[in-house]
């Protein structure tokens, strides 16, 4: 089967982030993405290839002391 | 009041303030700005994906409100256990807020929120090679406080007590002990605080910031509150520079005896 997860939620495989990103409607949104838990910078989405099973987070700044 | 110079960058208030937990945006607003901080923490949280519209989402609208709001930001790693996850959403963080200063928490327990020093200590040093401002949540304890120092922290932010707990100053001693050591640094008292009269006292001591959160934004009116915080720190400095009395064991009269009439 060939999955993502994003954000703890089940996705269809996207072939990047940048795609993923898009996908979601998230392409100019103000996010930071991790893949695998390692960081990706927004210049390095292009080249970051997804597989399936691979997990991914997409942070945004919110409320915090 | 005078300046505080935090990695070459002066700020005119000495109150850091949580971004979390208010009744509402507009409370936060308000609170913000009546506290006249300049510097607000903000955590990285993931983001909604289940809208179609930006504005819709939760950590697009908080950004455009802090945004509108202008002040400095200071992203924290808050809920972190590990290195790798800290160094991990320090990264996030500058990249997304555009700043390299970063509110370094390391957790080690769970309950108590007591912070992991020695993973702190690692996730410092590495985060500090990588270009960072490193502000460490820690302890009170002075080895920490000295290998946070030797791999490059320039700002340190011993807690009070627990995070969230309102308890205030748990070991006065120990931050005694903590000021009078690191007479040079920049020591900014983060967590525990529940009551102005607290932050007071630790302004009294000598502090140089205080950092709260919970105290403001679960109080009855924290908007009131933000400025009776804001008041009580600047009060506790102003104290600080002026020199406090030494207690004195005793009664001694304050009006002269020279002078006072014989009446009886």
């Amino acid at each position: 089967m060939t999955i993502l997860h994003v954000n703890g939620e089940t996705r269809p495989l996207s072939p990047t982030l940048t795609e993923l990103l898009k996908e979601l409607g998230l392409g100019d949104a103000v996010v930071a993405t991790a893949l695998n838990g390692h960081f990706v910078a927004a210049d390095e989405r292009d080249a970051a290839t997804l597989r399936s099973g691979d997990a991914i987070e997409i942070l945004a700044p919110l409320q915090g002391g | 009041m005078s300046q505080l110079s935090l990695y070459q960058e002066t700020v005119q208030s000495r109150f850091l303030l949580g971004t979390a937990r208010y009744p509402s945006p507009a409370s936060l607003e308000k609170a913000v700005k009546i506290s006249d901080c300049d510097i607000v923490t903000v955590s990285l949280r993931r983001e909604r994906l289940s809208f179609s519209n930006n504005s819709e989402r939760p950590g697009q609208s908080f950004w455009s409100l802090i945004q509108k709001i202008g002040v400095k930001v200071l992203p924290n790693t808050a809920g972190c256990f590990s290195v790798q996850e800290a160094v991990t959403t320090a990264h996030m963080a500058r990249e997304l807020m555009g700043t390299s200063w970063i509110k370094l928490e390391v957790i080690g327990d769970e309950h108590s929120l007591h912070p992991d020093v020695f993973g702190l200590v690692e996730a410092a040093r590495i985060l500090t090679e990588d270009g960072f401002s490193v502000f460490p949540y820690t302890t009170t304890d002075l080895g920490v406080a000295e290998r946070l120092l030797q791999v490059g922290c320039q700002v340190l932010m011993p807690w009070a007590s627990p995070i969230g707990s309102g308890q205030g100053l748990s070991d006065v001693a120990a931050l005694e002990a903590m000021r009078a050591s690191f007479p040079n640094i920049p020591l900014i008292v983060d967590a525990g605080i529940g009551r102005p009269s607290q932050a007071a006292e630790a302004m009294e001591m000598g502090f140089d910031a205080v950092l709260l959160n919970t105290a403001v934004a679960r109080s009855g009116n924290p908007i009131q509150m933000a400025l009776a915080f804001s008041k009580a720190i600047e009060s506790g400095h102003l104290a600080y520079q002026a020199d406090c009395m030494e207690p004195y064991k005793g009664g001694m009269a304050s009006s002269p005896i020279i002078g006072k009439a014989c009446l009886g």
